[in-house]
């Protein structure tokens, strides 16, 4: 076990674990930040994406032992009130059926976004393909990816 | 009367806190509510009044309702309490939904399947709100000593007209609350004209919570002093355990224990949804999720080959029959061989119309195409899990699991408890799709539970989940068409079959519009378990049936739609046989709506297009799909759909699942499959099991209803079977290829140059 310091959703916080334990699992059990979700272990469905120094990385293949003096944000503290431009975007189009996949989604949209604020269709097929939605939501996500960029 | 309290006491989460700016705010347990944004906070009330199982009211006119059915994405969460709603005679802004537990107490078929939430409901919660209404103007006419009848209620509020008397149903509420409930006979429902709530789009009432990651699944409960658990099961069908050596990882770093966990009571006798893979597994309890998903890697077990077995399972109907589990290790390849052999043979006759055998003899021509699917797995994004806290007298399990009436009464038994004594907490479902049907990863939970005496969470890997089976079966199915010379129908014959079930359906279109008919099924045993998956069987013999009608109307020289229509117009004048279950009116109504919202058949520039239309869940569906190919691959351009579901309650949540379905048959017959080597599935995650990804989606898709006043009809499912062969029909249009086997995606990496 190793104690490890990390910067999560602008908050300092401590863990105490074993170097190779994914940050999806930190998360999880030891922070309750239990919106980050466990879909596949092996970045393959991105159903844990967040943000690590503003990039969408998996989770779930990111041992926490690599992430000290980084900044990670999770879909807990992707905004202060739950208004993010994606996540008021994915309300006004009702994207989520079961919802599981979708803090993934927005987190891999937001991230898109703030690297491309006006993205092609083909780009944002492109960039949320790593993210899996078995409910098939992905024409209103790709809708509210758009409405989302028009405005930031 | 005594167990009511006790739940009602332990159901009473709804605690009052005060609020900046003096308004009182809900406080919801985390899994239960329905938290409200700042812009649509409503005011509290000071106290809640019961009016009935489904219905609480404030005395400020606040309204609480409760969802009964699990909630795994079809957003029953939403519409069902709209109907509630609508009845109420209530403004849905003064609404909170809460879900609620598994209760047969006070609720009716708490169950998630078939298409059937909203049809089974439908009745029910518009009686459940008008009776609750009806209260409300008994109170007022009771207090203001007028009759009833002269008390009309709008927007949650309740007037007598003449005496000039009005009150908000907050007013009302603490005396309705102790009147008697009126006969349910005797209770009046509101024209479907003159509906406010039904059929005005409501946004689904967890999205806030979805969006902005707060606790809602059974995955993300925890209470102090919880455990991890990890399962490990045999690593192929047809083994079963023989040893293990726990010290292999109880020495690992956060391993508490490992043992093994029997699933099943030896006498006990099973229901119908009681499948389970592995009835022995073996339990790694520890400090953490990954702690536990470690330690499962370094277990070091002995498997040996299982023997063959019969046990007893009760079917739908109540009736007992015997399952036989084959012993031996399964190929999909030898499947395949033993496919062929029952194909080339004659099956069990199900249904005979005319004299097909002689009108195949005279034929000029016989069309003849066989059509084949594999197994799926279900691929839930959340995989199986739970959450379970076993003590000496009671059971408190956060599952998601679509039919938690059944699992309870094997939880009963496997626990050796009373079933009043286990609470199942309707977790929120990260997807379902047939698969939480069978549910024993609660108990599984709870065994581990009630082992380590301690409240616990299993989960399976992506591993376990997509290895550990019940899938969708693997089928065939066999047309036959006897034409004359002149091209006229005279004959058709099904024969369709699967391991280890058939998937025919032999009273549906087109029998009933043929004069010389034969349905025939088969069926091969098999260790490889096999459950409901998104419109059981119709996900096959649609695909097959609309594939080849497909063909024979080009064989026939006629337009598919015209071709489907004249079918129908034949069953609805002058049917065939006495057993047809379609509408066949219905059924070309969707035809021609599809034809009208795609204008049909002119597909766009650079498209090709195929039709499909298909029955099943009670719902008629018609689907259009245009393709184009560009870089040598298909590309979906646009999918029309037009349903008849009767009254569509929640209209955008409606398009939503049913641009889901479309999606998901898309993925499904492009890519998916499960395959078997010597009983391993060769796939065992996401890297070798291809899912349908954004960049695959179709780039359009519209839905379109149907608009009557017929009860509401199933729709999860329907909009799912006949997207394989709309699909197979445009693609055959793109390339000049028929796609007999699914999935396609091989068949189309043979063809060299698509763009022909």
């Amino acid at each position: 076990m190793t104690q490890y310091n990390l910067t999560i959703n602008g908050k300092s916080l401590q863990v105490d674990v074993d170097p190779d334990t994914p940050l999806l699992w930190v998360l999880r059990d030891h922070l309750n930040l239990v919106g980050t979700k466990f879909g596949c272990g092996i970045a393959q469905c991105g159903a844990c994406t967040v943000h690590i120094d503003g990039d969408a990385v998996r989770s779930c293949s990111y041992p926490v032992s690599v992430i000290e003096d980084k900044k990670v944000v999770t879909i807990e503290g992707l905004s202060e009130n739950g208004d993010h431009p994606v996540q008021k975007a994915w309300l006004e189009h009702d994207v989520p059926q079961c919802g599981y996949c979708q803090s993934g989604q927005i987190m891999t949209a937001a991230s898109l976004l703030a690297e491309n604020p006006h993205p092609t269709d083909e780009e944002i097929s492109y960039a949320m393909n790593g993210n899996i939605c078995r409910c098939g939501t992905y024409t209103r996500i790709k809708a509210a990816v758009k409405t989302a960029s028009k405005s930031i | 009367m005594t167990l009511t309290d006790k739940k009602l006491n332990r159901r009473s989460f709804l605690k009052v806190s005060a609020l900046a700016g003096g308004g009182m705010m809900l406080s919801f347990s985390w899994l239960a509510g329905c938290k409200p944004t700042t812009d649509e906070l409503l005011t509290m009330p000071d106290e809640w009044f019961e009016i009935n199982s489904y219905i609480k009211i404030g005395e400020n006119g606040a309204v609480t309702l409760f969802n009964p059915n699990p909630e795994f994405g079809q957003n029953v969460k939403t519409s069902l309490p709209m109907i509630l709603a609508e009845e109420l005679d209530i403004d849905w802004k003064k609404v909170f939904v809460e879900q609620a537990d598994f209760y047969p107490e006070r609720f009716d078929r708490q169950f998630t399947g078939g298409s059937n939430s909203v049809r089974t409901s439908w009745k029910p919660l518009r009686t459940a709100g008008a009776t609750a209404r009806q209260l409300i103007v008994n109170a007022a006419a009771k207090t203001w000593e007028v009759p009833a009848e002269e008390i009309t209620t709008s927007h949650g509020t309740v007037e007598h007209k003449s005496s000039g008397k009005k009150a908000g149903y907050g007013e009302m509420a603490s005396l309705a609350g102790t009147l008697e409930a009126p006969d349910p006979e005797t209770i009046t429902l509101k024209e479907i004209s003159d509906f406010k709530i039904i059929g005005k789009s409501k946004k689904n009432v967890d999205a806030t919570k979805i969006v902005t990651g707060k606790p809602l699944f059974a995955l993300d409960h925890k209470v102090k002093g919880m455990k991890y658990a990890a399962i490990v099961h045999p690593p192929a069908f047809g083994m079963k355990l023989k040893s293990f050596d726990k010290s292999s990882v109880t020495s690992m770093p956060g391993i508490q224990d490992a043992f093994e966990v029997k699933i099943f009571k030896d006498d006990y006798g099973r229901n119908f949804f009681d499948t389970t893979t592995f009835p022995v597994i073996i339990a790694i309890v520890g400090d953490s999720t990954w702690e536990v998903m470690q330690a499962k890697k370094s277990l070091k077990a002995e498997w040996e080959k299982a023997p063959e077995s019969t046990f007893p399972m009760a079917g739908r109907g109540g009736q007992t029959r015997d399952i036989k589990v084959p012993d031996g290790l399964e190929n999909s390849s030898t499947h395949k061989e033993k496919m062929a052999e029952y194909i080339a043979k004659p099956g069990t006759e199900h249904r005979k119309d005319g004299d097909p055998e002689a009108a195949f003899k005279k034929a000029a021509k016989v069309l003849e195409r066989t059509y084949t699917a594999p197994f799926l797995a279900h691929n839930t994004m959340e995989p199986m899990n739970a959450f379970a806290d076993v003590t000496a007298d009671k059971a408190v399990i956060y599952g998601p699991t679509q039919a938690p009436e059944l699992i309870r009464q094997t939880l009963a038994s496997s626990l050796g408890m009373p079933q009043e004594n286990i609470q199942i907490n309707l977790a929120r479902m990260g997807g379902g799709f047939g698969r939480r049907a069978y549910s024993h990863h609660l108990t599984e939970a709870a065994l581990i539970s009630q082992k380590i005496k301690a409240p616990v969470k299993m989960v399976y890997t992506r591993e376990d989940d997509m290895t550990a089976g019940v899938y969708r079966p693997t089928y065939s199915a066999t047309y036959r068409a006897a034409l004359d010379e002149d091209n006229k129908l005279l004959a058709f014959h099904v024969k369709a079959g699967g391991i280890p079930e058939s998937p025919l359906h032999a009273n549906r279109f087109p029998a009933g519009a043929i004069d010389n008919y034969l349905a025939e099924g088969w069926q091969i045993d098999s260790n490889i378990t096999i459950g409901a998956f998104r419109a059981p069987r119709s996900n096959f013999i649609a695909g097959a049936e609309q594939s080849f009608l497909d063909e024979l109307a080009e064989e026939m020289g006629k337009d598919p739609i015209e071709f489907r229509l004249e079918l129908l117009k034949r069953a609805e004048t002058n049917p065939v046989g006495e057993n047809n279950d379609y509408d066949p009116k219905r059924y070309a109504g969707v035809l021609k709506l599809v034809r009208e919202k795609s204008n049909w058949p002119s597909a766009p520039a650079g498209t090709s297009r195929g039709v499909s239309a298909y029955f099943c869940h009670n719902s008629y569906v018609a689907e259009v799909v245009d393709i184009s190919i560009k870089d040598n691959q298909p590309v979906v351009e646009s999918v029309y759909a037009a349903v008849d579901c009767g009254v569509v309650v929640n209209p955008d949540a409606a398009a939503n699942m049913g641009e889901g379905a479309i999606v998901d048959g898309i993925g499904n017959a492009f890519y998916g499959e499960m395959a078997f080597e010597d009983g391993v599935p060769t796939k065992t995650n996401f890297d070798k099991y291809r899912m349908i990804r954004h960049s695959e989606s179709p780039k359009k898709i519209e839905v379109h209803f149907v608009e009557n006043n017929e009860n509401p009809t199933g729709l999860g499912e329907p909009l799912f079977p006949p997207i394989f062969a709309a699909l197979g029909n445009s693609l055959y249009k793109a390339t000049g290829k028929r796609f007999y086997d699914q999935p396609f995606q091989p068949q189309l990496l043979q063809i060299e140059n698509l763009n022909m």
